[in-house]
């Protein structure tokens, strides 16, 4: 006879909120008549999404592993679940913009269409909006919370397919440069195959060498033998995935074009959220499965940190298009994350944990909010993200380039900014656990890519606008929201982050 | 305890003064120069009645408020000030007024001018605040946030290159800061292994028994930061650059106050925090010190543009106050302090007389003016006052530092402080020389203006001869508003200059604190 496993209803709310609401969403495109599909699909979406955040929060403090060992509810998981449906909701609002773009919405409304065609110029023009995308990134946002909270290897791979096979499709769905958009999704979807084939390998090694595929067995496995040879390799392999999804420097190379391809809500939703998804998961492998062997991972993280800090900052440099420099920006912030990761005490007590956390909600608020004002510069065809364009925006709308420059200055860790307290939080605990020459690595390269984000304060406001440059679209509704909250929290994070810190550190619990 | 919290409100009402001129309608220019006017002479006022406030002879820190920020980081918002960063405080009071007079009447083209002073005001909270934090962490914060406002300064509102001079001074500036976080982080940790529990404080701090490796380290991370600051020799290149490029009121503040950070630095955290470092970095700080004293100056002697040369001038003068400070003896120090303060108010005098200049010509360019002085007496009386002052002519302010200071040295480092007076005469030689080509000789340059007011020979008969037309020097003095914005400063300099007791007074105890914390008496 088979027992059924245990489950845990009440733990499980933001999940099966999300994922509901995914379902349901799906339903929707299949019956609802057409012109009540938007409105009804975002509100959905956001009531998934919010509903998730809601419970989660209410969550808070509860510690159990449940439906049979698979998942794992904790501080950490919660903390960021919570970061990820919240974060969701607000790249829901982008998708949801209908004022900026002349045919009312950033995606293409038929993808099927080849582009080009006559039928493609058609509908360029229609009023028809695309309203898969919500059911889809709805799904995406389950698997991330699905992925950060996962207790066993297979369910992490689960988890990790659910959230990117919908990215793969998102990305492809620019309503403009709609090649672009499709060669980003392609290249996206070939790499990603690759990443999930060397997750799914590393753990096939890892059940070679422990016979489980639990967390907490591999770390008990790993106590007794952490030197396996099977186990180290699957270990390293493991990474590897997790390293392509979080955009690590040196398997980073799809995040340049992805981001610049994919429709910009796409891209500041796969920037915020999946950078906290992966690094969740990261997180989580290193500290419950392999906390007690850190000597084998801690230097390959510490090489990676260093790589992903030197070519995202050095190449964003030489960047000329703001999407594909905000994406060598996350390459770099990646980096800076894994030096929070290396603060990571493997008995717990280190200071690591609660400060990549917090970290990531930063990172994710300030990065919405930069790719929120990109949608707002526009020129004939679309998204004028070319960095020449962007002269001398400031004296063509004060407000936008004064809340980019807020964004520009928290990215490059400038006090008084979100941006800072997250840099000071995870420095503090690599310096603290004894990795000093990775923080001065990490500080040099702040230096370096505080270039470029200056470059574009310099051309917004030093230089004479452009004769034929872009116009600044006025928001609706939903961009507005964003660019309010996520305004409001990069300078509330950096005057006053008291609270959420102290939030961060109670949360930095994981069980195993 | 029950006192008024002076330094709070110092920078607090700038912060929201910055917040309301900025918020102003367009077009509502007046305002926001009158705002700006008012509020930076409450601050004037609170400084003034701060140093009435302080007993010279009390506890080290005064005026404090204290209350916790970042608890999870052991930060708190610590304020207080002892006798040097009162002096210093003063300074700002006087000079962010004179600033923003000698900036009513300047006009950036499509740029709107309460930004500007919005900027200002903003950065006079910063600049109170990186002088008045007893917290290193948030010393820190100041000292990193105080860029954003001059880089907007330098950036909008300066030269041709303002462009290039922004991006330089923010990057050296961050670079520096950067490197000093790291030393800062270091410290907390140190912190944490002695005191069981990590702090920024200052005073705890100041406690602890750092290894001599260690400290080396440290005092590096602080050094470069504040050697770019200050900016001593090999770190200096930003600052003729931003000095040349900022509009007026922005390079006064620049090398009046925001260069006083650095060497306020060294002598705040770099001696007392790391002694036994900076006893073993002194005889390289003080080859830097005395190699910028001559190099800058020779390099001052050989520009044609007025503001790059007072931006040189500078670098060699604060040659002299590291100098000073490096010495390691009460009466040096004493001396780098009131030098600080000289410095800024004779640079910053030097600086808004030279902009007079520059408005009424249109040019930085030393060879476009000459023989001013004819026609503008007055312009060339505050300008050669100013002069005289930075080369510390006997009589004025300048004089009794650069005395103390290097009578001061002369014990401990009787070698250095020989090398460097020869810094003196080369400072009489670039000032007298920019002097004498501008406003003595014969007139020439931009302000040339062909004489139409000439009578026209009333008969064409054959006597006529055919001349050049006559052209004569057309200049106006200083007007009344540019009068009372000089007069503050001509007043302190020979003020100081006769009767400097009253700063020497504020600023010796806490000079001789800092060098018990040094260790040793050099007494």
């Amino acid at each position: 006879m088979i027992e059924a496993p245990d489950l845990s209803l009440a733990a499980l709310t933001p999940l099966l909120f999300i994922f509901g609401a995914a379902c349901v969403g799906v339903l929707v495109e299949a019956f609802a008549p057409r012109e009540a599909r938007h409105p009804v699909q975002v509100a959905l979406a956001l009531v998934g999404t919010l509903g998730a955040l809601v419970s989660t929060l209410l969550l808070a403090g509860s510690r159990e592993v449940t439906a049979g060992g698979a998942l794992a509810v904790d501080g950490a998981g919660l903390f960021l679940q919570a970061t990820i449906a919240g974060l969701g909701a607000l790249a829901i609002l982008l998708f949801a913009e209908r004022s900026l773009d002349p045919a009312r919405s950033s995606f293409v409304t038929s993808a099927a269409v080849p582009a080009g065609s006559p039928r493609d110029r058609e509908l360029l023009t229609s009023e028809r909006v695309q309203t898969e995308v919500y059911p889809l990134a709805t799904f995406a946002i389950g698997g991330m919370m699905l992925f950060v909270a996962s207790n066993d290897l297979l369910i992490m791979f689960v988890a990790l397919e659910v959230l990117s096979l919908p990215l793969y499709l998102i990305s492809g769905l620019a309503r403009r440069r709609r090649l672009l958009s499709q060669e980003a999704a392609v290249k996206y979807f070939l790499l990603g195959a690759f990443a999930s084939a060397f997750f799914l390998y590393g753990l096939a090694l890892v059940y070679g060498a422990t016979g489980s595929i639990r967390l907490s067995d591999i770390r008990a496995a790993a106590v007794e033998d952490g030197g396996d040879v099977l186990l180290v390799l699957g270990l390293a392999l493991l990474i590897v995935g997790l390293l392509f999804k979080a955009s690590v420097a040196p398997f980073h190379t799809w995040t340049p074009d992805v981001y610049q391809g994919a429709p910009t809500p796409v891209t500041a939703f796969m920037a915020a959220c999946t950078k906290v998804a992966a690094f969740g998961a990261i997180l989580r492998l290193l500290y419950v499965a392999f906390g007690t062997s850190e000597w084998t991972w801690r230097p390959l993280i510490y090489g990676v940190a260093i790589v992903s800090m030197i070519v995202g900052a050095i190449l964003g440099l030489t960047q000329t298009d703001l999407k594909r420099m905000l994406a060598y920006s996350s390459i770099a912030h990646a980096g800076f994350l894994l030096t929070g990761v290396i603060g990571l005490g493997s008995s717990g007590d280190g200071s690591g944990l609660a400060a990549t956390m917090f970290y990531l909600l930063t990172y994710g608020l300030t990065t919405l909010g930069a790719f929120a004002v990109l949608t707002l510069v526009r020129d004939g065809d679309g998204e004028a993200s070319h960095l020449s364009q962007w002269a001398g925006l400031a004296s063509r709308s004060p407000l936008t380039a004064a809340v980019m420059s807020l964004f520009l200055l928290a990215l490059a860790g400038i006090p008084l900014t979100a941006g800072f307290t997250g840099k000071f939080a995870v420095f503090r605990a690599a310096i603290e656990s004894g990795a000093w020459p990775l923080a001065l690595v990490a500080l040099l390269a702040s230096a370096v890519a505080a270039f470029f984000y200056l470059r574009v304060i310099v051309l917004m406001y030093f230089s004479p606008p452009a004769a034929d440059g872009p116009t600044v679209g006025v928001p609706g509704l939903p961009t507005t929201i964003v660019l309010a909250i996520t305004a409001t929290a990069t300078l509330a994070l950096g005057i006053v982050p008291g609270s959420v810190l102290d939030l961060a550190e109670r949360a930095a619990i994981f069980v195993g | 305890m029950n006192s008024f919290p002076f330094l709070l409100v110092m920078i607090a009402l700038p912060a929201v003064g910055a917040a309301v001129v900025a918020a102003l309608p367009r077009g509502r220019d007046l305002l926001a120069k009158q705002l700006s006017l008012g509020i930076s002479l409450v601050v004037l006022l609170l400084a003034v009645l701060a140093t009435v406030a302080f007993d010279t002879g009390g506890d080290r820190f005064q005026l404090t408020t204290e209350f916790a920020w970042i608890p999870d980081f052991g930060v708190q918002i610590a304020l207080g000030v002892d006798g040097i960063a009162l002096v210093m405080l003063l300074l700002i009071g006087v000079l962010v007024p004179v600033v923003v007079g000698a900036s009513w009447r300047d006009e950036f083209p499509g740029r709107s001018m309460k930004a500007y002073f919005a900027w200002l005001m903003l950065l006079e909270a910063m600049m109170v605040g990186v002088f008045a934090s007893t917290d290193i962490f948030l010393f820190y914060v100041f000292f990193e946030a105080m860029l954003v406002p001059m880089y907007f300064i330098i950036g909008s509102f300066g030269g041709p290159r303002r462009q290039y001079a922004a991006v330089k001074f923010f990057l050296y500036s961050l670079v520096g800061g950067l490197i000093m976080l790291a030393a800062v982080i270091g410290l907390y940790v140190v912190s944490a292994s002695q005191l069981g529990e990590g702090t920024f404080a200052f005073d705890a701090l100041r406690q602890l028994e750092i290894t001599p490796g260690v400290q080396k380290l440290l005092f590096l991370g602080f050094f470069v930061a504040f050697a770019i600051k200050a900016p001593l020799v090999p770190f200096h290149t930003w600052l003729p650059d931003s000095g040349s490029e900022a509009p007026i009121g922005g390079a006064v503040l620049l090398v009046g106050v925001l260069d006083k950070v650095g060497t306020f630095g060294f002598l705040r955290y770099c001696l007392p925090l790391f002694p036994d470092a900076s006893r073993y970095f002194a005889p390289y700080v003080l080859v830097l010190a005395v190699a910028g004293i001559l190099y800058a100056a020779l390099l001052a002697m050989g520009q044609s543009d007025m503001k790059r040369l007072v931006s040189y001038t500078s670098i060699s003068h604060f040659g002299f106050i590291a100098l000073g400070i490096f010495a390691f003896t009460t009466e040096a120090a004493t001396g780098a302090v009131l030098y600080m303060v000289n410095h800024g108010i004779a640079t910053g005098l030097l600086f808004v007389v030279v902009g007079m200049l520059i408005a009424r010509g249109g040019s930085r360019q030393i060879r476009d003016y000459g023989g001013v002085a004819a026609k503008a007496p007055i312009l060339a009386g505050v300008f050669l006052l100013a002069g005289l002052a930075s080369l510390a002519l006997p009589g004025t302010n300048s004089f009794v530092s650069e005395f103390l200071v290097l009578i001061g040295s002369f014990p401990s480092q009787p070698v250095f402080t020989i090398i460097a007076t020869v810094g003196i005469i080369l400072a009489a030689l670039y000032i007298l020389l920019m002097y004498q080509r501008t406003m003595q000789g014969p007139p020439a340059g931009v302000l040339m203006v062909e004489d139409d007011d000439e009578p026209v020979p009333s008969d064409g008969g054959s006597t006529a001869v055919l001349t050049a037309p006559r052209r004569t020097l057309r200049v106006l003095d200083l007007d009344r508003r540019e009068l009372s914005v000089v007069a503050p400063l001509v007043a302190l300099i020979i003020v100081l200059g006769v009767y400097p007791q009253p700063l020497l007074n504020l600023i010796e105890p806490a000079v001789s604190a800092t060098m018990s914390d040094l260790g040793g008496s050099d007494r």
